[in-house]
């Protein structure tokens, strides 16, 4: 008996994740209200617990997906999968101001342009401090540095061990889960507080899902500015990552 | 209809990650490029020139505002299925260099944010009723 009516929440996985997010939303939302006399937003709760949950999930099944790995919570695989996940980002830009995004469009490819060189090298160089010398370790965990899937993509371009590949993922997913959780934090000292400072953090950060969740732990009218450029981010990452950053890392290094 | 503007958000980011998809294959790139940023202007456009010529009453923007307002319950749901675990087992090399980065991005952004006409950015006013969701 008990086996058929887990079955009946397993197998309306989406439904349930509409109702475990929604519970946990709330959850949050007091405990914002009433543990910090609303200092701290309610997403930001969220988001955190949500982080958390996945961290208890991927050590209990040993999967990647986190909570989501549990046959119960699959749903969330699918609510906080890609498509449904852009969908609402998409819809976002509904309420886009479009003279600010004239206004700072250049801001966000300078900021594109530079989010993505100075993470590769500094990632690259923090790679080469850990004693990973060779160009192909470098431009791969520099990679991962911009973003967890232009580190893969750059590495299996040019030749990276699966070890590697797995590392530039690493340094990727505590790059976008650091951002979701510190934005919040950082955003009244770095002025994040207007759609020109979101165009150029989403070119900066380049992560969408990081800075998807960071500025929905913010201010969410910032979302659409800030995704904007961050979903330019990766294709241009992995344009440059396997050519021009690899040539360099290639003729200051040798091999 | 309400499906009006779902549809009309649908086809918005199909289009964009066509187009997306074409530029990345154009330049030769195994990612799409861009296409979720073209869907959000295409859909910027076609909701201005809609609302211009009155093709969009307010059930159909209601479509649109639906999924708009779920935005941040999807970001917790994905929040909820990162891999954690992964990034952690990643050891120091990914702690200390995903940190590091993540550190100096940050300080740059007010940087690059003032450049140009970005300095005149108005910030955005009365941050608590913004959080409450721009549709509600």
């Amino acid at each position: 008996m008990s086996e058929r009516l887990l079955d009946v929440i397993a197998g309306n996985g989406l439904i349930t994740a509409f109702a475990a997010v929604g519970l946990l939303m709330l959850v949050c939302n007091l405990i914002s209200k009433h543990l910090t006399a609303g200092r701290i937003h309610g997403s930001a709760i969220a988001i955190a617990a949500g982080l958390l949950l996945s961290y208890i999930g991927g050590v209990s099944t040993g999967g990647e997906d986190g909570l989501a790995d549990v046959a119960l919570f699959s749903g969330l695989g699918l609510m906080g999968g890609s498509m449904l996940r852009d969908f609402a980002i998409v819809a976002t830009a509904f309420g886009v101001d479009v003279e600010e995004l004239r206004k700072a469009g250049m801001n966000g490819v300078i900021a594109l342009l530079v989010g993505i060189v100075v993470p590769f090298f500094l990632g690259g160089a923090i790679a080469y401090a850990f004693g990973y010398t060779d160009a192909v370790s470098v431009t791969t965990i520099g990679a991962g540095a911009a973003t967890y899937i232009v580190g893969p993509v750059t590495g299996t371009a040019i030749g990276a061990g699966s070890d590697l590949i797995a590392l530039s993922i690493a340094i990727g997913l505590v790059k976008s889960i650091s951002v979701m959780i510190v934005t919040p934090m950082v955003a009244r000292a770095i002025s994040l507080n207007n759609p020109s400072a979101a165009l150029v953090f989403g070119g900066m950060m380049g992560t969408t899902s990081g800075v998807a969740g960071g500025l929905a732990a913010t201010d969410a009218r910032l979302v659409p500015y800030g995704a904007m450029t961050a979903t330019f981010y990766t294709g241009f990452g992995c344009l440059l990552g396997p050519s021009v950053l690899y040539l360099i890392v290639r003729g200051v290094l040798g091999g | 209809m309400v499906i009006y503007g779902v549809a009309l958000l649908a086809a918005c980011m199909l289009v964009g990650k066509l187009i997306g998809e074409v530029i990345g294959i154009a330049i030769g790139v195994d990612s799409n490029v861009g296409g979720v940023g073209l869907a959000m202007l295409l859909l910027v456009f076609v909701v201005y020139r809609m609302q211009k010529a009155g093709w969009l009453d307010t059930t159909s923007r209601r479509g649109v505002e639906f999924w708009s307002s779920l935005y941040i319950p999807i970001v917790v749901a994905m929040a909820a299925g990162q891999n954690v675990a992964g990034a952690i087992a990643g050891g120091p090399v990914a702690l200390v260099g995903g940190l590091v980065v993540v550190a100096v991005s940050f300080a740059l952004v007010p940087v690059i944010a003032r450049l140009g006409k970005g300095k005149y950015a108005v910030p955005l006013d009365d941050l608590d009723t913004a959080r409450e969701g721009r549709h509600e």
